[in-house]
């Protein structure tokens, strides 16, 4: 029986340089796919790093034909090629910011119509430009969508053994996270209120034309090694799950940052352990692993799946636990209150047929709802309640927490009687609801405005 | 002798003022907002005409009108915030990109994201990016302002609140700590009171007196006609053009709210929409 991790013990250095490479990419592209996050511009992204298509066949063309020229020599053609590729990249992507802006304004097209039509038809030009000149040039449509981040640590920097990918996001990385950190608080601004950001002397349209250009540059750097699909990816999915973890802007960058390179890590590991593993049970021995840029991009959904499901504060989970906690500590009032009205009705225990039907109270309420029955048990470990089944007991803290809620109550009837015309029958659905959520302030602005009732509506004595 | 250092101080302003002051006469002192023939068009359809405005000092100045009126834009546009057709702003005297740090605003409260991750101390420290500057962190000493901005909105308990966690008239009310933070001479605020609590509508009430006191000037776009009289010394009605301006005693009459709010905006609208399509004549 092979072992899950047996793919693993054939780990090189290879498999390093790609994570290495997978997380650089993931956490520049994460630094600017905050901020379109939060202004709400995530396809932004989208479109750009299809329309920088076109922007690297320019610089293709560029650096070709200053090679005919003989401007420049042919052994410098490449280093050039690189640095046209990112300008070109970063002008056909601020273009396309200010043409979905040109035509939104003038062509009075709604802003993603607009957005559709410029990157689908600046894309379709650098597609076009490709096949024109893919007999002088090679450029590979294939590579540059999927990317091959398997093959990136091969080309290396120099002779210094270290992949050029991972100097290129390095560098990206480095010029992103100096740009966030020292342009933070107007970065932040121009993303909330464009409107004071301009007030405040933050230009927020070049702010804007700025996140778009760094956001061009970040992905053609990316996706020359992982490729186009992945770099969307992470432009989006790092900063959407950091989001729904925090409610801080710093937080949510640092998190996004974090879950970037987590899913490379994940995503190489589970590329090279999970496909055999799922092969073999369909009974296909044969498949070793799948595409690393792929099950990245797989391992940023699942994290992200995961902060939605357990997220500490807006999590599936934790709003059906809270909601439940609610439910029980509502229960838990609900036998408080029941205990102290009869208390209420009976201040000698002597009056027999009075606890004949309070045990039967208790025996109806712990019976239909296991609710009523978690909460007693709660409430009896609190020691708020004493005794066992229905010869249960308030204790002096439980008599004390069930006086303020039967106060609630009494209070919330009086003040609807006094301000609202209800039906009797409706005080009491209403109360029975609201005395759960009146806190001690609400309450002393109830007493304020009733004057300081003695009685409810009913006549009953509203307890101190 | 008894020259207060405070005169002496106005006594070297007045003489700079007095050289830019296009509107003011002699004997007043420059004008907070001087609108000269402001005309604004969207997509070529005017949405205000030639506008004229002097706004005097120190009052707090409601502008009136129906929806669709050009109230926001009016404010928009004398902020630069929207490009002007024709006309020119002055303020105190300057053009408003000399006189941005004297200038606070307040926008309308859904015309932002609130469910940004930013706490209200955040936001209020936000009025105050002028003067911490480019590229610099927010220090210690603007979060201690902040701090007391929100304090006199009665809001300091909720400083470290994610702004989404605030009701509608807190997050108004942060909105009024920010601009308050600013500490600027002249204030635009556009609907503070739109969907608030009575209780927050008099915390802005209050503060709207505190800064009238203290000098400052406030306009405000203003939807509650019964509040008018009560709450501000200058109306501008408002309807695409100007209707009328001045004190409120004086300018908020029944035969003014007809022309505002009556049948003349259709005719305007009219217009305006001819003017949007001149071919379709």
């Amino acid at each position: 029986m092979k072992s899950v991790l047996t793919p693993l013990q054939s780990w090189a250095s290879l498999d390093t340089w790609i994570i290495v490479i997978g997380a650089l990419a993931a956490m520049a592209c994460a630094l600017p796919g905050c901020f379109l996050l939060l202004r709400r511009q995530s396809l932004m992204g989208d479109a750009i790093s299809h329309t920088s298509l076109l922007g690297i066949v320019a610089a293709f063309f560029v650096s070709h034909w200053l090679v005919e020229t003989n401007v420049i020599s042919p052994a410098t053609e490449l280093s050039v090629r690189h640095v046209a590729m990112c300008l070109g990249a970063v002008i056909v992507g601020v273009l396309s910011a200010w043409m979905t802006e040109s035509l939104q304004k003038f062509g009075n097209v709604e802003s993603s119509a607009a957005l559709g039509v410029v990157f689908t038809s600046l894309f379709a030009l650098g597609l076009l430009l490709i096949r024109a000149v893919a007999d002088d040039v090679h450029i590979d449509p294939d590579c540059v969508l999927y990317g091959a981040i398997e093959m990136a640590p091969l080309e290396t920097f120099g002779t210094s053994g270290i992949p050029r990918a991972v100097v290129v996001n390095g560098v990206v990385l480095t010029i992103n996270l100096l740009l966030t950190v020292v342009l933070f608080k107007e970065l932040r601004l121009s993303a909330f209120d464009p409107a004071l950001a301009t007030t405040q002397g933050i230009p927020a349209h070049v702010m804007h034309y700025g996140l778009m250009g760094v956001t061009a540059m970040t992905l053609v750097a990316a996706f020359e090694s992982v490729g186009s699909i992945l770099v969307i990816a992470m432009l989006i999915i790092p900063p959407a799950t950091a989001y729904l973890l925090t409610d801080r802007l710093p937080r949510m960058i640092g998190l996004s940052l974090l879950i970037g390179a987590l899913s490379s890590v994940i995503g190489h590991v589970s590329a090279l352990t999970l496909p055999p593993l799922i092969a073999r049970s369909v009974g296909i021995p044969d498949v070793h692993d799948a595409s690393t840029a792929g099950m990245m991009a797989a391992a940023a959904g699942f994290l992200f799946v995961t902060a939605m499901l357990l997220g500490p504060k807006y999590g599936l989970v934790s709003r059906i636990w809270h909601r439940l906690l609610l439910k029980l500590r509502i229960a838990g009032e609900d036998v408080l209150g029941g205990l102290y009205r009869f208390e209420e009705s009976a201040p000698a225990p002597a009056d027999l047929s009075l606890a004949t039907e309070r045990a039967a109270w208790l025996r109806s309420l712990t019976t239909q709802s296991w609710l009523a029955r978690l909460a007693t048990w709660v409430l009896l470990r609190r020691r708020w309640l004493i005794g066992s089944g229905s010869e249960v007991r308030l204790t002096d803290t439980g008599r004390e927490a069930a006086r303020t809620l039967v106060r609630s109550h009494r209070l919330w009837e009086s003040f609807l009687a006094k301000h609202f015309v209800l039906g009797t029958g409706r005080f009491h659905e209403s109360a029975e609801q609201v005395e759960h959520f009146l806190d001690r302030d609400l309450l002393a602005e109830l007493d304020q405005d009733l004057d300081r009732p003695g009685v409810d509506p009913h006549g009953r004595a509203i307890p101190n | 002798m008894n020259e207060s250092p405070v005169i002496d101080h106005e006594a070297m302003q007045e003489p700079q003022i007095r050289l830019v002051a296009v509107g003011a006469t002699e004997s007043e002192p420059v004008s907070p907002l001087l609108i000269e023939d402001v005309t604004v068009a969207y997509h070529h359809r005017p949405v205000l005409w030639n506008i004229d405005y002097q706004a005097p000092s120190g009052k707090l100045i409601a502008i009136v009108g129906p929806n669709g009126s050009g109230k926001t834009t009016l404010i928009k546009a004398t902020l630069d915030l929207v490009p002007r057709a024709a006309g020119q702003v002055l303020i105190f005297g300057e053009p408003y990109r000399q006189q941005r740090h004297r200038v606070g605003y307040v926008p309308q409260r859904t015309s932002v994201d609130w469910d940004f991750p930013v706490s209200a101390l955040d936001v209020v420290a936000m009025g105050m990016y002028r003067k911490i500057g480019w590229l610099r962190p927010v220090s210690r000493k603007y979060r201690e302002a902040a701090k007391q901005a929100l304090d006199r909105v009665g809001m300091v308990d909720f400083a470290s609140r994610q702004i989404n966690q605030l009701s509608g008239g807190q997050q108004q009310r942060v909105f009024l700590a920010r601009a308050l933070a600013q500490n600027a001479d002249l204030y635009f605020m556009d609907e503070p009171f739109a969907g608030v609590d009575a209780a927050t509508e008099r915390a802005i009430v209050d503060i709207l007196r505190q800064l009238r006191e203290s000098g400052k000037t406030v306009i405000v776009v203003h939807h509650d006609l019964q509040t008018v009289h009560e709450y501000f010394d200058e109306v501008v009605l408002l309807n695409m053009r100007l209707i009328a301006a001045g004190p409120t005693a004086e300018v908020f009459t029944p035969d003014n709210l007809r022309k505002t709010y009556g049948g003349k905006l259709a005719l305007l609208d009219q217009l305006g929409e001819k003017m949007a399509q001149p071919r379709s004549r």
